[in-house]
């Protein structure tokens, strides 16, 4: 962008760019590709939901048990990214304000769940809570379900969306060092003032960014949950499981309905993921400037 | 920093409050949610002599599913190098109109459930689909067979090499380009010799995270998959029909060797991306 300044951009560019028909088949095999494999799922997700009209979408939304997978939701995701939030900052603040040995292997157990297959994080609970697993008598001959109930759904979407927010105040903590966090120490700030007026407005953009995509995981997750849940409707369905179901039983509206909640809660992620990367590059700018 | 270590030793004083506590909470959360419970899964494993588990993670239907689990992850995980490579390019060299939404367009299957990417897909390739119903007169068929598993794990991967490859992209100094065609390279041969040496470490990480997603992935690939035992069913989905089954020894004895590949992933990861950090000199 900035070489259309330069007076001497034509000569420049000559060197460093192509012939404008390899320009613009790249952008067009570039562009078709990605109407292919992402437009065109979108599309049809909406399309597929509207399919009957505007009344058959809504009477599929009101439906008891898609509304109960909506409540079961939304409830996995306010205890799940609460619990990381805290975790990532925790986390992020011991890893890049101090050094010890372990670190990068602190780093690499802190990314362990991304390569962790789902249906894999969801078997290892009903290994440690199912009936047959290691507290199952004990939960068993206290009454306590985790397994098929909802705690077993929370554990396993809190597993799958561990690292989210540590991965992105991790590596952001450790760019911005401790210089300012210090200066306030020594100037007589608390622990916590410090954290809450020096560190917080730095990092507040990729905190934002962390708990979207953790949010975005969390109500989204399919594997992990399907293993624990046991599929009882109006119970145990989280809102992908209760489009599975609706899908199997040839429902496919309603199947496409929910789906098309979840499909705008991505695009919703993705409108503020992109405000949040502006804003951060305009505060970067702003301090560089 | 130093005037604090000079009170105190060698070793730099922790100035900041806060160490012990976040330490001891990070530990303590890591090892209550991760570490823990996949220990639980090792510990299951000891309860299979040898042979057991052999026969376990070597069953005719198991063996189909790591041919299809690695060899769909694979393809699909190239294909991505290829077309992650072209859409970062033409993202971060040309300007276009729509650019910023498609930019923002890229992280789409990371935001996405994969159910729903998984029923979506589905609809479009079935016979009577969008895209299907012009497949199929040409007897082309893209679900419900393995090419639909393909199919999904391009989809679930593409992003993992676009924003691996893009920063770097961004990075690369045009000087070098100048020299050489100063120097008299062609456009290609500038292409070839002087940016793709320089992007190669990112995009080799970028298709090893696509390609470690792929083999985990379930939700979007069982709807499209059509799941034949033999044909079209993958490792995850292997793991499930165990459980289902009250097999749990059997379970965690396909999903241990699949976490043992992860692990493996994992370090190649970690190592390219050191390697990438030495020849940029920045954080990737």
């Amino acid at each position: 962008m900035s070489t259309t300044l330069n007076p001497t951009s034509r000569r420049t560019q000559a060197g460093t760019t192509e012939p404008a028909w390899v320009r613009y088949s790249l952008i067009g095999v570039a562009l078709t590709f990605m109407f292919l494999f992402l437009v065109l799922p979108l599309a049809a997700v909406f399309t597929e939901a509207l399919r009957k009209g505007v009344d058959v979408y809504w009477q599929a939304l009101q439906e008891p048990d898609a509304w109960s997978a909506i409540r079961l939701t939304l409830l996995t995701a306010l205890v799940a990214v609460p619990l990381n939030l805290v975790f990532g900052v925790a986390a992020a603040w011991a890893i890049a304000k101090y050094e010890f040995t372990g670190k990068a292997f602190l780093t690499t157990l802190v990314d362990l769940p991304f390569s962790v297959s789902p249906v894999v994080a969801g078997l290892i609970y009903v290994l440690m809570f199912g009936a047959q697993g290691w507290f199952g008598p004990w939960l068993q001959a206290h009454d306590i379900q985790i397994i098929f109930a909802v705690p077993g759904i929370v554990l396993a979407t809190v597993f799958v969306t561990f690292p989210f927010i540590a991965r992105e105040l991790i590596p952001l903590m450790q760019a911005q060092g401790s210089d300012e966090e210090q200066a306030a120490i020594v100037l007589g700030a608390t622990g916590w003032q410090t954290f809450w007026y020096v560190t917080l407005p730095n990092i507040k953009w990729g905190l934002i960014y962390g708990v979207i995509l953790c949010n975005a995981r969390a109500m989204g997750e399919f594997g992990a949950v399907s293993v624990v849940s046991g599929h009882i409707r109006g119970q145990t369905n989280t809102m992908p499981l209760h489009v599975e179901i609706l899908y199997n039983e040839y429902q496919s509206v309603a199947a496409f309905a929910v789906a098309s909640l979840l499909a705008l809660l991505a695009l919703v992620t993705l409108g503020i993921k992109s405000v949040v990367e502006w804003q951060h590059a305009r505060d970067l700018k702003a301090r560089t400037d | 920093m130093a005037l604090f270590s000079l009170t105190r030793g060698h070793r730099p004083a922790r100035v900041l409050p806060g160490f012990g506590i976040t330490l001891g909470f990070t530990l303590t959360y890591l090892s209550l949610i991760v570490l823990i419970p996949l220990s639980a899964l090792v510990f299951k494993t000891f309860t299979l002599t040898w042979d057991q588990f052999w026969a376990a993670v070597t069953g005719p239907r198991v063996m189909a599913s790591y041919r299809l689990t690695f060899g769909a992850s694979l393809i699909a995980a190239l294909i991505n190098v290829v077309f992650g490579l072209l859409v970062a390019w033409v993202l971060v060299r040309y300007n276009f109109f729509s650019k910023k939404v498609v930019d923002a367009l890229v992280d789409l299957p990371f935001a996405l459930p994969t159910a729903v990417a998984g029923i979506s897909l589905t609809a479009l390739l079935a016979g009577n689909g969008w895209v299907g119903q012009y497949l199929e007169p040409l007897g082309i068929q893209l679900a419900f067979n393995p090419n639909g598993v393909v199919i999904a794990l391009i989809f679930i991967g593409l992003p993992f090499v676009v924003r691996t490859v893009q920063p770097v992209l961004e990075d690369t100094e045009k000087e070098l380009e100048e020299a050489a065609t100063c120097l008299g390279a062609t456009r290609w041969q500038t292409f070839s010799r002087v940016i793709f040496p320089s992007i190669a470490p990112a995009l080799l990480t970028g298709f090893a995270m696509a390609f470690a997603r792929a083999i985990g992935e379930y939700g979007s690939v069982i709807f499209i998959a059509g799941n034949m035992p033999m044909v079209s069913e993958i490792t995850p989905l292997i793991i499930i029909g165990k459980l289902e089954q009250y097999d749990y020894a059997g379970a965690t004895a396909v999903a241990v060797v699949m976490l043992i590949i992860s692990f493996a992933l994992l370090l190649v990861i970690n190592a390219l991306q050191a390697w990438q950090r030495r020849r940029t000199g920045a954080p990737a």
